[in-house]
């Protein structure tokens, strides 16, 4: 295998276990149960409604769960409230909306949540979040409003406005489907980027390139359930189940 | 016709005085209240947000002159004893507060779930994800229709009168009283509200360009 990113280290990091999520008389995360190491890359891939959102969403608790348990950092999601909310700020999240604040300069954007949710000084997060943009590729959009920038600039800042929490695990929601084609590309860069550099990160996509790229392990869902789990080539080129072949053939096809 | 105006200049003067001033204490405290009323009905603890609905439902369809009466005459059997001023206020805001809730909310639900959802999930609480996220956001959106509200305040303030406060409201009856024709002195009213509204209609109009340039 020629992955090239750290090896993950072998120490869960984010545990489902048992999760069972409904809403109303829709069953739409069933028996859920996975494990993700330190350092590793985990892609979701499934069907449009097979619960990929969902899952996501779950793990930092923007949806509670009815049953099971999880657990980020051997530590079990807590209800809400003030702690709930340390713990999501240990759990950065992408959308695919970007959800970019649109009353706030980029660089506020990036600080609002050092400053506001870890104290930081404004001084201190201007310059931490400065070198964010600067990573992400938009240093001289610092001054600017969201609605200023292109899709592929407003998802970069998403990122880095995750990253300042200087989060534990990473969460992308399909970052890549509300963009157009040609912005697709400056986005999977940044997320490769940070998969190299060792950041742990949960991603719905259906990027090939990226997942053969970056990611350990290739999670397939489908109908609320975990189909399959494989390696991203062997995933790609030889799925077990009949469902994976059949959705694979179908976004092969275009 | 001129003179209705000219013999009673100091009446006039002073019952507009106490007009602009219940409207600016009332609708001072109805944005406050109204705010606060908002952030209950989109809150997460079951409990704020019945509260603030049953607030609001109660308020909205209860004619003000009733609010007016269960203030004026509820409140002394309480032993609760203010001036007729300052019950005129506490009739108005509680009143008025209902209305700027519901206005508040419009916006709020103007704002994009995703907006919450981004703030929660760098770790803000509720109070910080409303501050700092969707009130700034709801409250540009509420701006027309929270103008709207205030203006109907100014003229609602003419119910006082008829609870002893001594407004504009009461102008047409005193003068009635002293023998003036009750038409002129209605007109002359009529054109003291204009020029009370008239700065409030102005300023709904700016503050709406100005929302509409900072989206
Ligand atoms: N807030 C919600 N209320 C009701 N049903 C929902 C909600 N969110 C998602 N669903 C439903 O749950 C199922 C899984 O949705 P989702 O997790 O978004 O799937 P995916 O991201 O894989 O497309 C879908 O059938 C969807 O319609
Ligand atoms: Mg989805």
């Amino acid at each position: 295998m020629t992955t090239l990113q750290k090896a993950p280290t072998g120490e869960a990091l984010v545990t489902l276990r048992g999760v069972q999520k409904h809403f109303g008389a829709l069953h739409v995360l069933k028996d859920i149960e996975l494990t993700v190491q330190r350092g590793e890359v985990v892609v979701v891939i499934g069907p449009s409604g097979s619960g990929k959102s969902t899952l996501c969403r779950t793990i930092n608790r923007l949806e509670p769960i009815d049953e099971g348990a999880i657990e980020v950092d051997g530590q079990p999601l807590p209800q809400e409230g003030r702690e709930l909310a340390r713990l999501r700020s240990d759990v950065g999240m992408v959308f695919q909306s970007f959800n970019l604040f649109p009353h706030k300069t980029v660089l506020q954007n990036v600080t609002l949540g050092p400053v506001k949710v870890r104290r930081r000084k404004a001084e201190e997060a201007e310059r931490r979040g400065r070198e964010l943009l600067a990573r992400v590729g938009v240093a001289d959009q610092a001054e600017k409003y969201p609605a200023q920038l292109s899709g592929g600039q407003q998802q970069r800042v998403a990122i880095a406005r995750a990253l300042a929490m200087e989060p534990k695990v990473m969460l992308f929601d399909e970052p890549t489907s509300a963009l157009d084609p040609e912005m697709v590309n400056e986005v999977l860069d940044v997320m490769t980027s940070l998969a190299r550099e060792g950041m742990t990160m949960i991603v719905v996509t259906h990027e090939m390139g990226f997942a053969r790229r970056a990611a350990n392990r290739v999670v397939f869902m489908d109908a609320g359930r975990i189909v399959e789990e494989a390696p991203p080539e062997q995933f790609f080129t030889s799925p077990r189940s009949d469902r994976a072949r059949d959705f694979l053939s179908k976004i092969l096809t275009h | 016709m001129l003179e209705t105006l000219t013999d009673n200049w100091d009446l006039f003067v002073e019952a507009f005085r106490t007009t602009v001033l219940l409207l600016i204490v009332s609708g001072a405290i109805s944005l406050v209240a109204g705010t606060l009323l908002g952030a209950m009905r989109v809150s997460p603890v079951p409990a704020l947000r019945t509260a603030g609905t049953a607030y609001v439902t109660l308020l909205r369809n209860t004619p003000l002159t009733f609010v007016f009466f269960f203030v004026a005459f509820g409140f002394p059997r309480l032993d609760i004893r203010f001036s007729y001023f300052a019950f005129a206020v506490v009739a108005l805001s509680a009143y008025t507060s209902a209305f700027v809730c519901e206005a508040v909310r419009s916006g709020i639900n103007t704002v994009h779930v995703g907006q919450a959802e981004a703030a929660r999930a760098i770790g803000m609480t509720f109070g910080q994800t409303l501050t700092q996220v969707v009130l700034p956001q709801a409250l540009r959106a509420a701006v027309p229709p929270v103008m709207s509200v205030i203006i109907a305040l100014a003229k609602n303030t003419t119910i006082a009168s008829g609870f002893g406060v001594m407004e504009a409201g009461a102008i047409g009856a005193t003068l009635n009283e002293r023998g003036y024709p009750a038409f002129d002195a209605m007109i002359w009213v009529a054109v003291g509200f204009v020029i009370v509204v008239l700065p409030l209609s102005l300023t709904q109009r700016r503050l709406e360009r100005a929302v509409v340039r900072s989206r």
